[in-house]
C-alpha cells in the first residue's frame, strides 16, 4: 500500500505527461502481483465495489477526537479526506500495514455495514498520512490524479515493450488483477486472446502533409481524397449482440448516443466521424458539443441535436475482420454495407476524384458547395493500404486547411505550468474596437500558449516582465497601446459565437503563428474582421 | 505574591523582562536582548547589548556585519548569567545551529520561553533539553493536528528515489538559507549521497559558517559550474524563492521539491508548483507540541505565535491552563 501512496502522492503533483508515465511504468515493473494489478484498475477506472461515501468517515474521526481541533484543522486544509488522513490518531500496537490487495478485496467483498469498520481499522493500522489519503481516495473509486486511463495502459505497454495499442485492443478482453496480462508483459506467457465480441479495436490514424516535400514524391494515383469531417473520430460496434459506440481513445460512450446504437441492423464495426447531422446537412462543432460529455440525455436534447455517423472505413463486416483487406477493397465493402442499411443517421463519407495535387490543392482552397464547405480539410488514404493501428508512416495523410490569421494584440501573460513555472507563458490577446464615443480600445478574443519556440519565448518573457502595467496574482496586464505593445500574428482552425466571452466570439485552437515585433499594435485587427468572417462561415 | 507577568510581559516590541530589563527576541531595537537563535524575524539588527550563544551572534555577524549591535556577550548552554535580579541560562532547543532556550529565574520563580524549537534528532545542533519550570512559553507554528511530520530520513529516502527515476532531470531543493539547507546537506550525506552537491550563492556564507563550527557538508559547488545538461541526476539547493525564478531555468527539466513543515499540506505545495514535497521542518510539529507540554507539565502554558488557539485548547483539555500571547513580528511561513 505504501508504494501505491507515493505514487498516487506524486502523480497529482506532476504535470508532465512523460513524468507520469515513468512512475507509473516503475511502479508496474516494481510492484508484484496482484498488487499492481489492482493498482492499474484503480488508476482505469475499472475496479469494482460499491464506492464508500467519505462522510461517514467524519464521525469516525470525531470520535477520535477533539471535534473543535477537527473544525479547525478541516477549515484549514479545507479537504476533508486530506483532514482526515493527517489527524487520524496514532494508535499503540497497530497491526501490520494492509497490502494494496487485501485493502481492493476488503472493499469488494464486505458488505456495507461491515465496510466502514473496515476502513476505520486500516486507517488505525497505517503509519504514514499519505498511506491513509490513498485508502480514503480509493475507498470512493475516484482518484482524481490527473492521469487517464489511456495513459495508464500506455505506462503497462511502455513495462512490457510492446506497442499500445495492442493493450487497448486486448483490454476489454482482460479483468483486473490482469496477471495474464503482466505475465505477457514480462515475457512468461502468450499474448492473451482478444476475441470479445463488442470489443474497441485500436484506430489508424494519418500523419500531417508536409507540402514541400511529400507531393514530389507521391504518385497521385495511388491515392483516395476525402473531406476531413469536423466531429469526433468514433466507432460504432454491432457484433455478437453488443452494440457500442467508442471513442478514438477506446472510451465507451453508447449510453451517450443511444440514437446512434441502433442503426446498424447488420453486424459490423464502422469507422466514421460522429457529427451532428439535420436533414442531411452538417451542423457546426459547436452543436455538436452539446451532446458530449453528458451523462443523462432525454428526448428533447436527441431532437434539437441529432447525432450521425459519416462513414470512412469498415473493420469488420458479419464475424469477419477486414482490417487486413486494401483500402480499395473496404472502401467496396463500406459502400455496400452502408447502402444495406438504409438509415438516415448513416451516411458514407464520399471520396474527392482528382488527377493532379494541383488539381486538389484547388479543391482543398474552395471546396465545392455544400458540406466540405465546413470541412477541416483533406484526408488522403493510399488504395493499397491495410488498417493498421497507430500512426504507420506513409499510407495515410491529413493535409489540413490554411489556418485563419489575425493580428491581434497582446494583453495578458499568466505563468505557465511545470517546465515553463518560471515563464509568463500564457497569453491573453484582443483586437480594437470602438466604444460608443468612437474611441478605440482593446477587446480580448482568445487565449494561445504554444506556436513559439523557447527562445522566442524568452524573449516574451522578458518583454512581459520588461511592460507589466498591473499584478493580478500569477497574471500580469502589459502595456498595449497603438504605438507601443506586442502584436502576435494567431493561427485559428475557426470561429465560434460566444456568450462566455466580452467579444462574443471565440477561437478553435488558436496558437501564435508569428511574433510581429514591427507591427505597432494600432495597426493590428479589428473585431469586426472576426465578426465578418463568423457569418461567412455561418451562411454556407 | 509574585506573578509570572511581573518577570516577564509581552510589550510592542517583544516578552519584557522588567526584573532584568531587558527584551527576548525583540522586533524593534532595544537597550538590552536576549536573542534565542539567528533567524531574522527573531535575531535583528541594532540592540545596544546582546546575550545570546557564541554561534547565534556568528550567524548575526554573518548577516549583519560585525557591528550589529553596540555591544555582545557570549553565554555557553548552562552557563548562568546575571541581569540585576534575574538569572539567565540559555539550553539547547535543537531548532538551529546555536538556538537556544531562555531560561529566566527569579525568586524562585522559572519561566522557560522555547524560542522556536523541534524535538528531533538534527544532526546540524545539539537535542532540545526540557527544563522544569512555572510557566513554559511555547511557539505554535505547526500548532494544528494536521501537521505530523514524517521521519526526516524517509523523506530523503523519497528525494533519491526521484533521482534514481529521473536521472535525465535534475532535482531543485528548496530550503531556507539557515539550518534547513545545511540539515537537508547533512541527511543527503548520511543517507549515503556522496556526489558534490550543488548551492546557490545566497547559502555559500552560512554553508562556510556550518562547516566552521564543525558540521561536515561534504563537496560543495557552485549551481553555476557546469553547462544545463551537466546538472542532470544532480541535486541543486536553493532558497525557496529561487524554485520558480528566473534563476531554475540554467537546469535540465528540473524537479521542483521544497522541504519544508508546510508542504504537509497539499494545497501549499499545488500553490507554489512544487512536484516533490519533502515534509522536513525545523519546527515541533503536533506531536511534539503535545508531548513537550506533557513532559514538562508547567504551571501555566503561554504560546507566543503560529496556531495558538488550537494548542491553547488542547492544553486547557489535559489540565494545563493556557494563555494566547499573539504575539507579532515573528514570521509565519518565512523561517520553515
Amino acid at each position: 500500500m505504501r508504494a501505491f501512496a507515493e505514487l498516487l502522492d506524486r502523480l497529482s503533483l506532476t504535470a508532465s505527461r512523460n513524468a507520469k508515465l515513468t512512475l507509473v511504468r516503475d511502479y508496474l515493473r516494481d510492484t508484484p502481483d496482484p498488487d499492481r494489478g489492482w493498482a492499474l484498475a484503480a488508476l482505469t477506472g475499472d475496479l469494482t465495489f460499491s464506492a464508500a461515501k467519505p462522510n461517514f468517515i467524519r464521525k469516525a474521526v470525531e470520535e477520535r477526537m477533539d471535534p473543535q481541533l477537527f473544525w479547525w484543522s478541516y477549515d484549514y486544509v479545507g479537504d476533508l479526506a486530506e483532514t482526515v488522513a493527517l489527524v487520524w490518531p496514532r494508535r499503540p500496537g497497530a497491526n501490520r500495514e494492509p497490502e494494496l490487495n487485501e485493502v481492493v478485496d476488503g472493499l469488494r467483498t464486505a458488505s456495507r455495514a461491515d465496510v466502514q469498520r473496515l476502513i476505520e481499522g486500516w486507517l488505525d493500522d497505517m503509519d504514514e498520512p499519505r498511506e491513509r489519503w490513498a485508502l480514503l481516495k480509493l475507498m470512493t473509486r475516484e482518484l482524481r490524479v490527473g492521469l487517464t486511463a489511456r495513459l495508464a495502459k500506455r505506462a503497462a505497454a511502455e513495462m512490457g515493450g510492446v506497442e499500445p495499442a495492442e493493450i487497448e485492443e486486448l483490454w476489454h478482453a482482460l479483468h483486473p488483477p490482469y496477471e495474464d496480462l503482466f505475465a505477457w508483459l514480462e515475457g512468461r506467457s502468450e499474448k492473451p486472446s482478444s476475441e470479445n465480441p463488442g470489443r474497441f479495436r485500436p484506430v489508424m490514424l494519418a500523419q500531417a502533409i508536409d507540402e514541400a516535400v511529400d507531393f514530389g514524391k507521391l504518385d497521385p494515383a495511388d491515392y483516395a481524397a476525402e473531406w476531413k469531417w469536423d466531429g469526433i473520430r468514433v466507432q460504432l460496434v454491432n457484433e455478437g449482440g453488443e452494440r457500442r459506440l467508442y471513442t478514438r481513445t477506446g472510451d465507451d460512450i453508447s449510453r451517450t448516443f443511444p440514437d446512434l446504437l441502433d442503426a446498424l441492423f447488420e453486424e459490423g464495426v464502422l469507422d466514421g466521424e460522429l457529427l451532428v447531422v439535420r436533414d442531411g446537412q452538417v451542423a457546426s462543432f459547436a452543436d455538436l458539443q452539446q451532446r458530449l460529455n453528458r451523462k443523462a440525455v432525454d428526448a428533447k436534447l436527441l431532437a434539437q441535436y441529432p447525432a450521425g455517423i459519416r462513414a470512412y472505413d469498415i473493420l469488420a463486416e458479419g464475424r469477419e475482420d477486414t482490417r487486413t483487406l486494401s483500402f480499395a477493397e473496404r472502401r467496396q465493402r463500406l459502400e455496400a454495407f452502408v447502402g444495406r442499411q438504409a438509415s438516415p443517421r448513416i451516411s458514407l463519407s464520399p471520396t474527392q476524384p482528382f488527377e493532379t495535387w494541383a488539381e486538389l490543392a484547388e479543391l482543398r482552397a474552395s471546396p465545392p458547395a455544400g458540406d466540405p464547405q465546413i470541412a477541416e480539410g483533406l484526408m488522403l488514404k493510399r488504395w493499397d493500404s491495410r488498417y493498421e493501428a497507430g500512426r504507420p508512416k506513409g499510407p495515410w495523410f491529413k493535409w489540413k486547411r490554411d489556418p485563419y490569421l489575425v493580428d491581434a494584440v497582446l494583453m495578458y501573460a499568466q505563468r505557465g505550468h511545470g517546465k515553463r513555472s518560471s515563464f509568463y507563458s500564457d497569453y491573453t490577446f484582443g483586437t480594437w474596437t470602438e466604444d460608443e464615443g468612437g474611441k478605440r480600445f482593446l477587446t480580448p478574443v482568445g487565449k494561445a500558449y504554444f506556436g513559439f519556440t523557447d527562445e522566442e519565448l524568452k524573449q516574451i518573457d522578458k518583454f512581459v516582465r520588461d511592460n507589466t502595467v498591473e499584478r493580478f496574482g500569477p497574471v500580469r496586464s502589459v502595456r498595449a497601446e497603438p504605438h507601443f505593445g506586442l502584436v502576435f500574428e494567431v493561427a485559428f482552425e475557426g470561429l465560434q459565437r460566444s456568450g462566455r466571452h466580452k467579444s462574443g466570439v471565440a477561437m478553435r485552437f488558436p496558437r501564435i503563428n508569428r511574433i510581429r515585433w514591427d507591427k505597432p499594435p494600432g495597426e493590428a485587427d479589428e473585431l469586426s474582421t472576426l465578426e465578418r468572417l463568423l457569418e461567412r462561415m455561418e451562411s454556407r | 505574591m509574585i506573578r509570572p507577568q511581573d518577570l516577564l510581559c509581552p510589550k510592542p516590541e517583544g516578552l519584557y523582562c522588567a526584573p532584568g530589563d531587558f527584551y527576548i527576541d525583540p522586533v524593534r531595537p532595544v537597550a538590552r536582548a536576549v536573542i534565542t537563535h539567528g533567524h531574522s524575524d527573531h535575531a535583528r539588527a541594532g540592540h545596544g547589548a546582546v546575550l545570546a550563544t557564541h554561534e547565534t551572534l556568528d550567524i548575526m555577524g554573518e548577516r549583519y556585519g560585525l557591528g550589529f549591535s553596540e555591544s555582545a556577550q557570549a553565554a555557553a548552554y548552562g552557563e548562568v548569567v546575571r541581569r540585576d535580579e534575574v538569572e539567565v541560562v540559555l539550553v539547547p532547543a535543537g531548532h538551529v545551529l546555536g538556538s537556544a532556550q531562555a531560561v529566566v529565574r527569579w525568586r524562585g520563580l522559572t519561566m522557560v520561553v522555547s524560542g522556536d524549537y523541534k524535538r528531533r534528532r538534527d544532526p546540524t545542533c545539539p537535542p532540545f533539553e526540557p527544563v522544569p519550570c512555572d510557566v513554559f512559553i511555547s511557539e505554535a507554528t505547526f500548532g494544528l493536528p494536521v501537521f505530523r511530520h514524517p521521519p526526516d530520513r524517509e523523506e530523503i529516502a523519497r528525494l533519491l528515489r526521484s533521482v534514481a527515476q529521473f536521472p535525465e532531470r535534475s532535482h531543485l531543493v528548496g530550503a531556507y538559507a539557515l539550518g534547513k539547507a545545511q540539515r537537508v546537506i547533512r541527511l543527503l550525506r548520511e543517507a549515503g549521497w556522496e556526489r558534490p552537491i550543488y548551492v546557490h550563492g545566497a547559502l555559500d556564507r552560512l554553508n562556510a559558517l556550518y562547516q566552521k563550527h564543525g558540521v561536515d557538508l561534504g563537496p560543495l559547488e557552485p549551481a553555476t559550474s557546469k553547462t544545463k545538461q551537466d546538472f542532470a541526476g544532480e541535486i541543486i539547493i536553493a532558497p525557496p524563492s529561487a524554485l520558480q525564478d528566473r534563476w531554475s531555468r540554467r537546469f535540465p527539466d528540473p524537479v521542483g521539491a521544497f522541504a519544508s513543515g508546510w508542504m504537509q499540506v497539499r494545497a501549499r505545495a499545488r500553490q507554489r508548483g512544487v512536484e516533490l514535497p519533502l515534509v522536513i521542518s525545523d519546527h515541533a510539529d503536533w506531536d511534539e507540541l503535545t508531548t513537550t507540554i506533557d513532559e514538562i507539565r508547567p504551571g501555566e502554558l503561554w504560546i507566543t505565535h503560529g496556531r495558538e488557539e488550537a494548542l491553547a485548547r488542547w492544553a486547557e483539555l489535559h489540565g494545563v491552563p493556557a494563555r494566547a500571547l499573539a504575539l507579532v513580528g515573528y514570521a509565519e511561513e518565512g523561517d520553515d
